[in-house]
């Protein structure tokens, strides 16, 4: 096997319920990803894929198998793997140039960092807001000023936990297209958890599909439609009628058990 | 209409009334002396002084009270949001000494430090300890786990995590708490000021009353109504308005 930048091997997460049954989260995870790749994993609600996302980060402990990032084993987070998260989680008591500088504060001296944490923010466009605090800016501005603040560190991944599923269609689409932008300008390695099929078309060069309980890979897809993608609506239509194929009996997989779930009580 | 022009009518309106009554004896000046003796009063006590030095014992009492409270209130809910042991058997003891008037510690400090400042001091600290301590507990426990994760992948760990992040998360729970701590702690110091040594308002005010000096009286509860919408309304509310919104916690 050719060794990949990240390489996730027979990952598995299982956790006790209620009834101290094990329930199996994630099953034989196996999972190569290229330096400077784009990948989504795309999923029903439920399928592990943000599990998954947040053992590649650290946050979470696998209970089999491992994560190897650059040849070294992930035990606990680090600052080669910057996290995006639905919520924005800006610190309120810091305003928007200070939450960027964050994580450099400690690695340079104040100038530079500030120096550091413009240039990000400039990237994703919020130069005039650097002395706003979070709750004066809309969702998608937060969101842009946690990309940035990931990305000041520097890391070689971009972990990326349904970052615009909060976020309005318009306010989604721009993003979409700033986040490619960025992607091609800082050659990031980016995973990028999501549950719109549409979303991870328009944007990534591999789709992980994954099917639930227990959350496995069903299948690799490889996007092969160049950029920009807008170009190009047919194929991005076709492939999402056949991606939606096969997630449909997963989606109904989770509809029915809800169902069973609610005439039980 | 302007809510200040309502309240300035509303008072004419006490006053107004306060003073007609007193004028046609509508009841004896024991009871209730007339407006002017109460200013009359008021005035002697600045000019030869009494009122200034009781504000400014009874400031200094609060001050340390109240100043020792937030401190140890702080250390206590740090130690009941980090350990389960401490919360499981101590935090039972401080959830029941919260629920108690801490006027009723009087007689025991009297006992221990007698019957002088030491004991007024550890009154007013046992009123705004504790509900300082359960602040600092919840806004401990109360912390986005979000912002600890985000932290995580930052490279913050340890006691740069509580010092970065935990600490600052909890702000808008340690300006509740010593909003609430100052309540008590203000509150405590009356009452134990009424029932031991001077000089300070609380004993001014009873002296006044065992010389049957009503005017004063009033006078002095007016200065500790005064006091106490100042300190929460003016000072205090606004900063903890101004905290939640910042923080989020209130649109």
């Amino acid at each position: 096997m050719i060794k990949l930048f990240i390489n996730i091997s027979n990952v598995q997460k299982q956790y006790a319920d209620k009834n101290n049954h094990q329930v199996d989260i994630l099953k034989d995870i196996n999972l190569g990803v290229d330096k400077g790749e784009f990948v989504s994993i795309l999923g029903p609600s439920g399928c592990g894929k943000s599990t998954l996302l947040s053992i590649v980060a650290g946050l979470t402990p696998a209970t089999g198998g491992e994560v190897l990032v650059a040849d070294k084993v992930i035990e606990k987070p680090g600052k080669d793997r910057g996290m995006v998260f639905q919520q924005a989680a800006l610190f309120p008591w810091l305003n928007v140039l200070e939450n960027v500088v964050f994580p450099l504060k400690k690695e340079m001296p104040k100038k530079q960092a500030e120096a550091e944490a413009k240039k990000y923010l400039q990237m994703v466009q919020l130069s005039n807001y650097l002395a706003h605090y979070p709750h004066e800016l809309s969702g998608g501005m937060q969101q842009r000023v946690a990309i940035a603040r990931a990305l000041a560190m520097n890391p070689d991944i971009l972990l990326m936990d349904e970052p615009f599923g909060a976020l309005d269609e318009q306010t989604r689409t721009r993003l979409h297209d700033q986040l490619e932008t960025i992607w091609s300008e800082t050659k990031k390695t980016i995973l990028f958890v999501t549950h719109s099929i549409s979303e991870s078309i328009k944007l990534s060069d591999r789709i992980i599909v994954m099917g639930t309980k227990p959350g496995i890979i069903l299948k690799d897809i490889k996007v092969d439609i160049p950029r920009p993608r807008h170009e190009h609506k047919k194929e991005m239509v076709e492939l999402e009628e056949y991606i939606m194929g096969f997630l449909k009996k997963e989606i109904d997989k989770v509809i029915r058990e809800e169902l069973v779930h609610e005439s039980k009580h | 209409m302007n809510p200040n022009i309502k309240r300035i009518l509303f008072f004419t309106v006490i006053i107004a009334f306060w003073y007609t009554g007193s004028k046609l004896e509508w009841w004896l000046p024991i009871i209730l002396p007339s407006p002017e003796k109460v200013m009359e009063a008021l005035i002697i006590g600045f000019e030869d002084k009494t009122l200034i030095y009781d504000l400014i014992a009874s400031f200094k009492r609060l001050a340390i009270g109240l100043g020792l409270s937030l401190i140890i209130g702080t250390g206590l809910g740090v130690l009941l949001a980090k350990s389960k042991t401490a919360d499981e058997t101590l935090g039972t003891v401080v959830l029941a000494l919260q629920s108690v008037p801490s006027i009723i510690w009087l007689p025991l400090a009297i006992m221990w430090f007698g019957m002088n400042e030491k004991a007024v001091i550890f009154v007013v600290v046992l009123g705004g300890t504790f509900v300082m301590t359960l602040n600092i507990r919840v806004g401990i426990k109360n912390v986005s786990p979000l912002f600890i994760k985000a932290a995580k992948t930052m490279g913050v760990n340890g006691w740069d995590l509580y010092k970065r992040v935990i600490f600052p998360a909890a702000i808008p729970y340690v300006v509740t708490g010593s909003r609430l701590a100052w309540a008590f702690a203000w509150r405590a110091l009356m009452a134990g000021e009424l029932l031991s040594t001077g000089p300070g308002l609380g004993y001014t005010l009873r002296y006044a009353s065992d010389f049957g000096n009503m005017a004063l009286v009033i006078g002095v509860m007016i200065i500790i109504g005064i006091i106490g919408t100042i300190v929460d309304q003016l000072i205090f509310q606004r900063i903890e308005k101004s905290v939640l919104n910042r923080w989020g916690l209130e649109s």
